[in-house]
């Protein structure tokens, strides 16, 4: 059960919401869709699941062209972030409901539904209504009911982004579960990086409109292919600065420059962006070779083991991500090290190059 | 201060009430006692008007009348405004926006105005003292109101959900009625009884556009009060049962007509 976007296309009123989109996803793979709001995901997912028709580009499942084929006829299943479900209908008959309008027997309907109930751990309300439930119930029938049918294509739009955190890692824990026995494309689509490398799989890296990397998530995080991709896939936002490379040297300013080392040695002379990740920013010294960075502390994020520095540094707006707590007061000088060596340059077209 | 708190309420309730109470009590007396004398019970109590009301067709097809033209009147509204209300609160197409209030300000023009075009149109298509002549000219004023209030609670409605039973293999023509019309119940009885409400007291037109097969309750009324003198005892007992459906029909939607009001479209 493959799926193949060709250069799929969406207008609405003239304005592009989706730009050439190429893309295969393998039978069976769990795929993300990491992007930030508005990034298109969800105009995406239409596309796929055909409630949206491309406005030119073909997309093609299994080998057949299924491009104007109606989302009824294409055996496809949603879960969306606000947990939709039929309010009249008990639990029960919301999990059924797809089988019921393809006809499925009363005792074969009656087992799946029974099936999927206990995986997702809502056996005990199956005859209640939806709005009398909680929203991790909730939103697990809207589950049971995309996964009650064998659907080649099951598309989940940020389903865990509007429960809160303890519901969302106990479900984020089952998901790999609940699609490891099926050979159906699953996409999830999410705002939030450490989910999809949490999740894993593969993921597609979108950013306006258009996707900016596709591969396996842990490579994609390890190997941005552009400084778009780095930025969606970071969270804190990247860190980035001009830099000049002349010689050995590399130099965001007079003040801060280092002695190329490892692959950036390889850079040829010029100017490159420089990004980096906040966790390689730290206020301690944690390697030798680390750069010192001066900056003014906007705001320090303290939680229990964690803080999060954000600091003007050369014009430029920076944030620290480290282990344990470093409490800076607002306005207040910080000294800062940056792991050079783990930083990525992009060259002037926004490309990698190391 | 605080011992008083209950008289307003009070008074405001026995002031409401007392017209209806007045009206009921007339109901139950001669029309000579009425005429007669000031007297808050019924002196001699009588339930000959309820008789004369239950045992004459002029007059208890009057509520017949009403009730046939009322009913297809709701039935007619919905069925073309649930259609409308979708269209408005779905899709988003040339003009939507202009329309929407263009269908709001049929209701700005007093029924009066329609009353002489409507009686020529009507009787010049065989239409005359029909139930169906009323029920479709009361549409006028009821179809824009039930589209006005049907798409504030289709808007309620999650867009996902249309989307969310195309996914589950459902039609349009399936979904909406299986899925769409259960899920927005309370906002289509709410619609009906402002329908029906609307329909059941106008009297002008109905007045207008019929003579006798389809006269509504409402005429008869009138008519019996200026033809055979004064009989009020009579006159009071039809009023006293034109109220009854109304009541009837708040007391089904009245958990639903609170849900109307917070969504403000009522």
């Amino acid at each position: 059960m493959s799926l193949e976007l060709k250069q799929i296309v969406k207008a609405v009123d003239g304005e592009t919401h989706i730009y050439p989109v190429d893309l295969v996803l393998e039978p069976g793979s769990f795929n993300n869709l990491l992007g930030t709001t508005l990034a298109g995901k969800t105009s995406l997912m239409q596309l796929m699941a055909g409630l949206e028709v491309p406005t030119s580009g073909e997309i093609w499942f299994n080998g057949k062209n299924v491009t104007g084929v109606a989302v009824q006829k294409r055996n496809v299943s949603m879960v969306y972030q606000q947990f939709i479900n039929y309010p009249m209908m008990s639990v029960y008959e919301n999990i059924a409901s797809p089988l019921r309008v393809a006809r499925y027997p009363e005792a074969e309907i009656k087992k799946r539904v029974g099936d999927m109930a206990e995986v997702l751990r809502i056996s005990e309300m199956l005859d209640r209504r939806p709005n009398e439930l909680s929203g991790g119930q909730q939103q697990r029938t809207a589950m049971a009911r995309a996964l009650v049918k064998e659907s080649d294509l099951i598309l989940l739009d940020e389903p865990l982004a509007n429960l809160d955190f303890k519901l969302r890692e106990e479900l984020r824990d089952e998901l790999p579960r609940l699609f490891a026995k099926r050979d159906c494309v699953v996409v999830y689509a999410t705002t939030e990086p450490t989910e999809a490398l949490l999740l894993g799989g593969y993921t597609a890296a979108m950013s306006e409109g258009k996707i900016v990397q596709f591969g396996a998530t842990g490579k994609i995080y390890r190997r941005p292919n552009s400084l778009q991709s780095a930025k969606v896939f970071s969270e804190p936002p990247i860190n980035t600065a001009m830099v000049k490379k002349i010689g050995p040297q590399i130099a965001i300013n007079k003040n801060v420059q280092w002695k190329a080392r490892g692959k950036a040695k390889k850079l040829a002379d010029g100017d490159y962006m420089m990004a980096i990740r906040p966790h390689h920013v730290t206020p301690e010294r944690l390697d030798d070779k680390a750069v010192e960075i001066e900056g003014i502390v906007e705001v320090a994020e303290l939680s229990g083991s964690e803080s999060i520095i954000h600091f003007d540094a050369f014009g430029q707006k920076w944030v620290s991500q480290s282990h344990g707590v470093h409490p800076f007061s607002n306005g207040a000088t910080a000294h800062l090290f940056a792991d050079v060596s783990e930083a990525f340059y992009f060259d002037a077209n926004n490309q990698l190059v190391i | 201060m605080k011992r008083l708190g209950w008289l307003i309420p009070a008074l405001y309730i026995f002031f409401l009430m007392l017209p209806i109470y007045w009206l009921i009590t007339m109901s139950f007396k001669t029309t000579n006692e009425i005429l007669g004398s000031f007297t808050l019970f019924p002196q001699s109590f009588t339930l000959d008007n309820y008789i004369t009301i239950f045992t004459d067709p002029t007059w208890y097809w009057g509520y017949f009348n009403s009730i046939i033209y009322v009913s297809l009147n709701t039935v007619i509204s919905l069925a073309v405004a649930l259609p409308a209300a979708y269209a408005f609160s779905r899709y988003r197409f040339l003009g939507d926006k202009h329309l929407f209030f263009w269908l709001l300000t049929n209701r700005m023009a007093p029924a009066a105005v329609f009353a002489l075009p409507f009686f020529q149109l009507y009787s010049s298509v065989g239409l005359f003292d029909t139930h169906i002549a009323v029920a479709l000219a009361h549409t006028l004023f009821n179809v824009p109101l039930a589209v006005w209030i049907l798409e504030g609670f289709m808007s309620g409605v999650p867009r996902q959900l249309d989307e969310t039973a195309y996914v589950d293999g459902y039609s349009f023509p399936r979904f909406f009625v299986k899925i769409f019309i259960p899920t927005i119940a309370a906002g289509i009885g709410v619609t009906a009884f402002f329908c029906f409400m609307f329909s059941w007291v106008e009297l002008l037109l109905a007045k207008t556009l019929t003579a006798v097969y389809a006269k509504p309750i409402a005429a008869i009324m009138t008519r019996t009060a200026s033809t055979s003198g004064y009989e009020l005892g009579l006159l009071a007992a039809a009023g006293t049962l034109t109220i009854i459906p109304g009541a009837i029909v708040i007391y089904f939607v009245r958990n639903n007509l609170a849900k109307g009001f917070a969504l403000g479209r009522v």
